[in-house]
């Protein structure tokens, strides 16, 4: 972490810092900025802060820094989290150090100890006060070394995690501190291993046993850097270093089980977005027989709803993508009943002529969206709750969108499914695509049905869309990167059949992570393709046939 | 007999032509040619350079224009289709008889519309960074080589610690030849072979997670880890995402990055790209006033205060302004006396300095480091001393060491090899 030598002894500056924010956060005493302010011998946070912009290289600023931590003052945590983000500025006409935020060309000021307004600046007023990676990481170490003493366990875990892969003998001494007071029994073995990571990297042989005891069975990565370096080192007895080679052999070896692990459910949430994207081709498709090439940008279309309602509920984007859903279902549908309508019920049995009219209309699709919005992409924030992954064994962590969009996917799947298969609209449809003279005859509007069938699929479209927004870009082109896979896989799972969708989604999406580790993701894509060809040479019909309508007439 | 016949018609035939001329000097305007792609995947960064292009060129005419002509522009739209650059550019050459162009982005449009240019002796000024590896007497490169982007990139890096590298690009020559030109510059510097992971990935890639996880096994091994990414366009945001919901934070595996600015992150959540890197050669946070002027002007031609200004629209400002000033050198807006007159020209850039015109059709530019900062600004954490000479061959691939690039006499050569002593040409 730290690259250079530090003019300041650079352990004096992480005890003090350190010390400070333990002691403040952990709420045991709490000096005001009044007692501070008083004292005319020690300047005050405020004058502190209005010289950081003299601080020009890196070690007057570090060194100043510390001199603010060190002062005690109850605001030094607001000036510290303001300057991590890059938001303090130098009001260039008063010459003091203020909090800013960018609106279109202006800026917002506040005071940066209150946070009192102060009122707006142009550009030419302010000046940012520079922080980078390395400032970054130095306050978060110091935060987290406050944090342990907090009172919330899942904080001070976190704080932990932080630290793990210090070398610092100042985080070290904050461990031990910690585990003679620490009352959770998992923290506890937490701070165990975190000590005992910092007793083979030390000098004391009585101490690398007892260490290598308790790394057993575990298989992080500062773990097993540990375990690496131990084993290479030359002033440790043999036996300990076979000992701790073999522990990190052990620890290797079920990480590359994990990645496996991993890998599958990589295939799984590709096969996810996979089914996603073609479920309602295969309804307008497979289905209808509708070669539909405007199906990706009824995707968009949905994308670009979640947006919409995004920008309506600014403060609210996750209460936002869930009614986008349904909206999404209604404007994309809409729009798909309106394409069947006016263009599609006319080339009904010239597929041709429905292929040329569909990729003209999402062309025109697409060039609206980009005359209307801008041809720039459209910003889409994810939800807390689908930030961050879900960690069940340290190696193996999967993440919260992709789970989400895995269990969306099913449950769409499994509401479309029923639908067809319980529902009288579904049992029309199917009448419909299976003998469309003998459903009419027997009193099934069959226009009626083909209009509301194909606005189904399109609305799962628009649905998919909703999911898209949490993965990928939502822009003009959304639509074309998933229309060729969404052709892909209805046919080879066979056109016509719902759980054939199902199986071939997931069987590509799963055999495409399987391969790209291996020949990487280029590469992977053209074997796959390959094989899907070679495939439907033997089998044209895909995985399932199904008896219906194409078969009929082909 | 017959010809002192002929002589007084020739002799008033010449006058006319002679009058014609000089009136088309003072009032006929200089054709000014954009060839930026309005519709289609590439109008996302295009549409900017095209409006860029537009401003400069109301400008220069507020001034009074150029050899007391005004200029006029011509836009044309290629969408995105690498054959359509081809004709466009003839059909700017031919038959709207412009004087220079603006335009292109990715080399692919730029290799397509190369011939034309060079066939009608056109002269083009293209605004994007490149891999190299290509110095025309019609084209001027006013974005960065390698050696002014990609190189100090890896330089900062290096001295920041970092020990394993992860080449990460999309899938065409850009990438390619760049991550060829690293290799071949890190293995120089003492990097083994096992500690940089190359990978690439096709155009508008959308599932990282393999790759992520990848990445993320590779950082883990002990050693100081950072990405260098050339990932092109739409895949970016897909790919920080990934980054961020797999817990790799800026801190721990930086990611620094050829191709994403200002423009690419005005379109997306930035949140999780706080901190990531990248590198240009300008950025809108540079402090200075020319730039704050450039932003102004900008905003106030757009009419909307959230548009932001970025690298290539710097490069078509210096390329536009050095195109100017060579006209006015030239006394005359013909392509091959500009040419001519181009080399050695220096005007302002953006950020503080100068930028020259070399003898090789590139320029000088100093190289930023920023940082991505949650507004989807910059902020810069490092810049070169002094400006790079840009360097059309590079001197880290074996084919190209001996190479360079001179077209003043008596070189004249956009290949010449040192070590034959000869043009290669088109060999």
């Amino acid at each position: 972490m730290f690259g250079t030598v530090a003019a300041y002894p650079r352990w004096s500056w992480w005890m003090s810092l350190g010390l400070f924010l333990a002691v403040s956060l952990g709420g045991w005493t709490r000096v005001t900025a009044q007692t501070v302010e008083t004292s005319p011998s020690i300047p005050s946070l405020r004058e502190l802060v209005n010289r950081l912009p003299e601080a020009q290289d890196e070690e007057a600023r570090r060194a100043l820094l510390m001199h603010i931590a060190a002062g005690g003052d109850a605001a030094t945590e607001r000036v510290f989290a303001a300057l991590e983000r890059g938001a303090l500025y130098v009001d260039r006409r008063s010459r003091t150090v203020v909090e800013g935020s960018r609106k279109g060309s202006r800026y917002l000021l506040t005071d940066v100890l209150t946070g009192e307004a102060l009122g707006e600046a142009g550009r030419r007023d302010v000046r940012r006060i520079p922080v980078d990676n390395r400032l970054r990481a130095e306050l978060r170490t110091v935060q987290a070394l406050g944090a342990l003493e907090a009172r919330d366990p899942t904080v001070r875990q976190a704080a932990i995690s932080t630290l793990l892969g210090s070398s610092d003998p100042e985080v070290h001494k904050a461990f031990e501190r910690r585990r003679g007071v620490e009352p959770e029994a998992a923290l506890r073995s937490s701070l165990d291993v975190a000590l005992a990571i910092f007793a083979l990297g030390g000098h004391d042989p009585k101490a690398f046993s007892a260490a290598l005891n308790t790394l057993e069975g575990r298989s992080e990565e500062n773990v097993r850097t540990a375990l690496r370096q131990f084993s290479a080192r030359s002033d440790v007895l043999e036996s300990q270093q076979v000992r701790a080679q073999r522990l990190l052999e052990r620890a290797e070896n079920r990480l590359r089980w994990l990645a496996r692990l991993e890998a599958l459910f990589f295939g799984l949430s590709l096969g996810s977005v996979l089914l996603l994207s073609a479920v309602g081709l295969a309804i307008t498709f497979g289905v209808m027989g509708v070669i539909n090439m405007a199906h990706g940008e009824l995707i968009m279309l949905g994308a670009y709803t979640t947006w919409a309602l995004q920008q309506l509920l600014p403060t609210q984007p996750g209460i936002a993508l869930l009614l986008a859903i349904p909206t999404a279902f209604f404007v994309a549908g809409g729009v798909g009943l309106a394409l069947e309508r006016g263009v599609i019920r006319f080339l009904y049995g010239r597929p041709l002529e429905t292929l040329l009219a569909t990729f003209g209309i999402s062309l025109i699709l697409q060039q609206l969206v980009r005359s209307l919005f801008s041809p720039l992409n459209r910003s889409v924030s994810s939800p807390e709750w689908l930030a961050g992954a879900w960690e069940i064994v340290p190696g193996l962590a999967l993440t919260y969108n992709r789970l989400a969009i895995l269990g969306f996917s099913l449950l769409v799947f499994a509401a479309l499914l029923s639908l067809m298969k319980y529902t009288r609209f579904g049992l029309q449809v199917r009448a419909v695509a299976q003998n469309r003279a003998m459903a009419r005859a027997l009193g099934v509007r069959s226009q009626r049905v083909d209009a509301l069938t194909f606005a189904l699929g399109s609305g799962v479209a628009g649905i998919a869309g909703v999911a898209l927004t949490q993965l990928t870009n939502v822009g003009p082109n959304l639509g074309q990167a998933y229309i060729i896979d969404s052709f892909l896989v209805v046919v080879f799972g066979g056109v016509g059949n719902l759980w054939g969708t199902l199986v071939a989604a997931f069987s590509l999406g799963i055999a495409n992570k399987a391969l790209e580790p291996m020949v990487g993701a280029v590469l992977a894509k053209i074997l796959l393709l390959i094989a899907l060809i070679l495939f439907l040479q033997r089998r044209p019909q895909g995985l399932f046939p199904r008896r219906g309508r194409q078969e009929e007439q082909g | 007999m017959l010809y002192r016949l002929y002589q007084p018609i020739f002799f008033v035939v010449a006058l006319t032509l002679a009058a014609m001329a000089s009136r088309a000097q003072e009032g006929e305007p200089i054709r000014v040619g954009v060839l930026h792609s309005l519709s289609g995947t590439m109008a996302i960064s295009e549409t900017t350079l095209k409006d860029t292009v537009l401003m400069l060129v109301e400008q220069q005419n507020a001034r009074g224009g150029l050899l007391g002509r005004p200029l006029e522009a011509v836009v044309v739209d290629p969408a995105s289709d690498w054959p359509l650059f081809a004709e466009k550019a003839r059909e700017l050459l031919v038959r709207e008889r412009v004087d220079v162009v603006f335009g292109c982005w990715t080399s692919v449009s730029r290799k397509s519309v190369l011939p034309v240019f060079e066939e009608l002796n056109g002269l083009l000024f293209y605004p994007v960074q490149y891999e190299g590896e290509e110095s025309s007497q019609n084209v001027f490169y006013t974005g960065a080589a390698p050696n002014q982007q990609a190189i100090p990139a890896v330089d900062y890096l290096m001295n920041q610690g970092v020990q394993r590298w992860v080449l990460a690009g999309t899938d065409y020559v850009y990438p390619r030849t760049t991550n060829k030109i690293l290799q071949a510059y890190l293995a120089q510097n003492g990097v083994a072979e096992d500690d940089i992971l190359v990978s690439y990935t096709p155009f508008g890639h959308s599932d990282w997670q393999s790759i992520v996880a990848q990445i993320k096994r590779f950082g883990g091994a002990g050693k100081k880890t950072a990405v260098v990414s050339t990932v092109n366009g739409d895949a970016n945001v897909p790919f920080y995402k990934e980054l961020a919901n797999q817990g790799i934070s800026a801190a721990d595996i930086p990611v620094i990055a050829f191709s994403v600015g200002e423009e690419e992150l005005s379109g997306i959540d930035t949140a999780p790209l706080v901190g990531h890197l990248a590198a240009w050669n300008y950025f809108m946070s540079v402090e200075e006033d020319v730039n704050y002027d450039f932003i102004d002007e900008w905003l106030a031609y757009i009419g909307d205060d959230d548009r932001v200004t970025n690298d290539p629209m710097e490069a078509h400002y210096i390329g536009f302004n050095l195109w100017a000033a060579a006209v006015e050198k030239a006394g005359t807006a013909d392509p091959s006396a500009v040419q001519e007159a181009i080399i050695g020209v220096s005007v302002p850039n953006l950020s503080g300095g100068m930028a020259t015109m070399l003898p090789n059709h590139h320029i000088t530019k100093p190289v930023l480091i920023g940082e991505i900062l949650d507004d989807g600004q910059f902020q810069v954490v490092w810049e070169t001393p002094a400006a790079v000479a840009g360097d059309a061959w590079s001197d880290y691939l074996p084919g190209s060491r001996n190479l360079m690039a001179d077209w003043t006499d008596p070189v004249r050569c956009g290949n010449y090899s040192t070590e034959e002593n000869r043009c290669l040409g088109a060999d």
